[in-house]
């Protein structure tokens, strides 16, 4: 068994959020540690060599930041990146370089990839420059080669053109010629046809399988499009807020997914198919932000086949009572009295209305009430509702750890398995 | 037979550039039937979202206009600006692409919806505008708690809500939604669309949805209309314009969409042309896998080969 190109354990990138010098005086006062984005926690995955690998999410998935942390464009916060075999974790920008030739990066723009200064010939053989892998004769006519190969032709002419001149496809074109022409042995490719039209899409990534075909390739293909990655790749990892929530080949992961996640964004794509209609209902809302994600599962709180042991928070009861307010002629009278939002505070696992202008019976009775209508799973989760301090308390109880599974062929973040 | 809301006869709108008249929309026909949702597909530079912004008389000044647009049997071409001001709100709205760009940052969500109630109806005070704004809000599923937060507090989809609930709070029988789902990830772009269809339903409104997405046509829309170089290539029912498609670049498109079931990577050869320049003939004959001499010479007409199925191809016929 060969190694793999790529091994990435248990991946962390943390990012600190931008707060101006007020709210970190306020913040120290207050001994509050200071908030950070959990842009990517804890993920791990492999990349085999010749392999496609997609990273597929939705915006803030954090697959765009794992992309750059593997070929440490970013610095992580924890865990570890091997690359050909060896542990670039925490290697110095200096020791880095050596290893840049065989890591290369597609970008999602072209039109902001390429210098509007530079030729389009200038800007393809500036990494052999760089690199001093040639001299300007050889860079020329390796260039010209490159350019050839990628379907920019005739190449003498647009080797003195600028990006300008060019259209969408002819530039990200130059920028696939850009990244190739130091053979890498990995590409982490970025939204790479995002930005193009339908028609054109199809030519880049028919060049991005043939190079692949020809050099042997791996790709890292960052996408948010599931039938793009579907058609491009090998093995592919859904992510969620800075988790993979189920990874594998990507064949059985689309006959049969199994994260409820996977499910949701499989079923959401418009098929361009009239008359077929979208069967599933949709998860509630929008993804959360990652500065405070939510407890174990982090999808649980939109999770359409969510259990009572996923990670409810207090913040999830406040969720459903702000709901259970939104029509006021269809609220009910104990949602009512228990309102409204603006009384309750969460921490962690717990909620609590503050003040309590009602008696403890009654409050009881009313949280009784208000959980009797809420869904199953969250009612299921309250360990106990109950007044103390003045104060009336939803107590929710302590989630299941949450390990990843094998589950027919891929591995699985999700406690239905 | 229900009522024709907008009838687009000939309509041109050439833009002044330094390197002369771009020609964004160049001799484009269709009705729009009441409570009927168009779909209006094509690629960048077709034209397509110069076709809202002459629906809703948000053109820059000197552009040139011919040919005739009537919203309800009112000519749209010639009224003053102070008449569409009234028009938009009323009876027309725009949703844009990128609701934070649309939106002031500096103002509150219920500022918006004041200003906007009140630009129409100085009388209205301002708890009735607050009033009005909170109904609608908590339609698309906004609690009044948020009303005085303001646009950068809310998430991507949330703005897209308050953007569609702007547009439709004075009841307009007209929507023109310029790819309003572009810049939302696929759940909230399929929670975004179920509104659009349950607003229709409830407030029996056209809607003009402008589009790259063919899955999102085929999914919202009544009939569809593809745009390529400027003019129309193809006109019908959904189901007749993706079951049998008649226009070879239409049925490039459908060939070249990934979706889920794709097999193998087709795409159109060659790149959409210049708006300044556009071929002679048939504008799609230069990347037209079928093209003969004549398409290179003549202007293919809008010829109907199907009930309600227009399509602008010499040889439509050989397609059928």
């Amino acid at each position: 068994m060969t190694e793999p190109l790529v091994q990435v354990e248990d991946l962390t990138v943390h990012f600190p959020v931008k707060s101006n010098v007020l709210e970190s005086l306020w913040r120290a006062t207050q001994r509050q540690p200071a908030p950070i984005v959990h842009a990517v926690d804890g993920i791990s995955f492999t990349v085999d060599r010749g392999e496609i690998l997609g990273l597929v999410g939705e915006s803030g998935c954090g697959k765009t930041t794992t992309g750059r942390a593997v070929i440490r464009l970013l610095k992580p916060t924890g865990g570890r990146i091997r690359f050909e075999g060896a542990d670039i974790t925490n290697l110095e920008e200096r020791e880095l370089r050596p290893l840049r030739p065989r890591m290369q990066i597609v970008f999602q723009d072209p039109h902001a990839a390429l210098n509007p200064t530079m030729t389009i010939g200038q800007s393809i053989q500036d990494p052999l420059l760089i690199h001093r892998q040639a001299s300007e004769v050889e860079a020329k006519d390796a260039t010209l080669a490159a350019m050839e190969e990628v379907g920019l032709a005739p190449a003498p002419d647009l080797f003195d053109k600028y990006p300008a001149d060019l259209s969408g496809g002819q530039k990200q074109r130059a920028v696939i010629a850009r990244a190739m022409i130091l053979r890498p042995s990995l590409i982490v490719a970025d939204e790479p046809v995002a930005m193009l039209d339908m028609s054109i899409r199809a030519k880049i990534l028919e060049l991005m399988l043939d190079l692949r075909k020809k050099h042997g390739l791996s790709y890292i293909l960052i996408t948010h499009d599931l039938a793009t990655a579907k058609f491009m790749c090998d093995r592919i990892a859904i992510m969620y807020l800075g988790r993979i929530v189920e990874v594998g080949p990507a064949e059985a992961i689309y006959r049969d997914p199994k994260h409820p996640y996977t499910r949701a964004l499989i079923a959401a794509i418009p098929v361009p198919e009239p008359g077929r209609a979208r069967v599933s209902t949709l998860p509630r809302g929008e993804v959360p932000d990652a500065v405070h994600p939510p407890a174990g599962c982090r999808f649980h709180p939109r999770c359409p086949a969510v259990l009572p042991t996923c990670g409810w928070e207090g913040r999830d009861f406040i969720e459903h009572l702000e709901q259970a307010l939104l029509d006021p002629s269809r609220a009910s009278p104990a949602a009512k009295a228990l309102g409204p939002v603006e009384r309750w505070s969460a921490d962690g696992r717990s909620a609590w209305r503050d003040p309590l202008d009602l008696d403890a019976t009654r409050a009881n009775a009313l949280a009784k009430e208000v959980l009797g209508a809420a869904p199953a799973a969250l009612a299921g989760a309250v360990q106990e509702a109950k007044v103390e301090d003045d104060r009336l308390h939803i107590v929710f109880r302590v989630p299941d750890p949450l390990p990843a599974k094998d589950v027919d062929g891929r591995v699985v973040e999700c406690l239905l398995y | 037979m229900s009522e024709t809301v907008l009838s687009a006869q000939n309509l041109r709108v050439h833009y002044h550039t330094r390197r002369g008249p771009v020609k964004a929309v160049d001799g484009v026909t269709f009705d729009l039937n009441e409570g009927e949702t168009l779909g209006v597909v094509g690629e960048t530079g077709c034209g397509k979202s110069t076709l809202a912004k002459v629906t809703l008389g948000l053109l820059p000044p000197r552009t040139e206009v011919s040919g005739s647009l009537k919203l309800r049997g009112k000519e749209l071409l010639e009224i003053s600006p102070a008449e569409y001001r009234h028009l938009r709100g009323e009876e027309l709205a725009l949703i844009f692409q990128d609701p934070m760009t649309r939106l002031d940052p500096l103002m509150s969500i219920r500022e918006h919806f004041v200003e906007t109630l009140r630009a129409h109806d100085k009388k209205l005070s301002k708890a009735e505008a607050s009033e009005r704004a909170i109904d609608i809000l908590r339609s698309m599923g906004i609690p009044e708690s948020r009303i005085d937060d303001f646009p950068h507090e809310f998430s991507g989809g949330m703005r897209q809500r308050i953007m569609i609930a702007m547009a439709i709070v004075l009841r307009p029988k007209l929507l023109v939604a310029d790819e309003p789902t572009t810049a939302l990830d696929v759940i909230v772009e399929a929670q975004i669309l179920d509104i659009l269809r349950d607003l229709r339903r409830a407030y029996s409104m056209s809607l003009i949805l402008i589009t790259h997405n063919l899955g999102i046509v085929a999914q919202v829309c009544d009939r569809t209309a593809v745009m390529y170089a400027g003019r129309l290539a193809e006109l019908g029912s959904v189901a007749d314009v993706f079951r049998r498609p008649i226009h070879p670049y239409t049925q490039g498109l459908l060939a070249s969409t990934i979706h889920l079931d794709t097999r193998e990577l087709r795409s159109i050869d060659g790149l959409p042309p210049s708006l300044l320049d556009p071929p002679t003939g048939c504008r799609f004959h230069p990347r037209c896998p079928h093209a003969k001499d004549i398409c290179t010479r003549e202007e293919p007409p809008m010829v109907e080969y199907r009930p309600g199925h227009f399509a602008a191809c010499h040889f439509g016929a050989d397609f059928l």
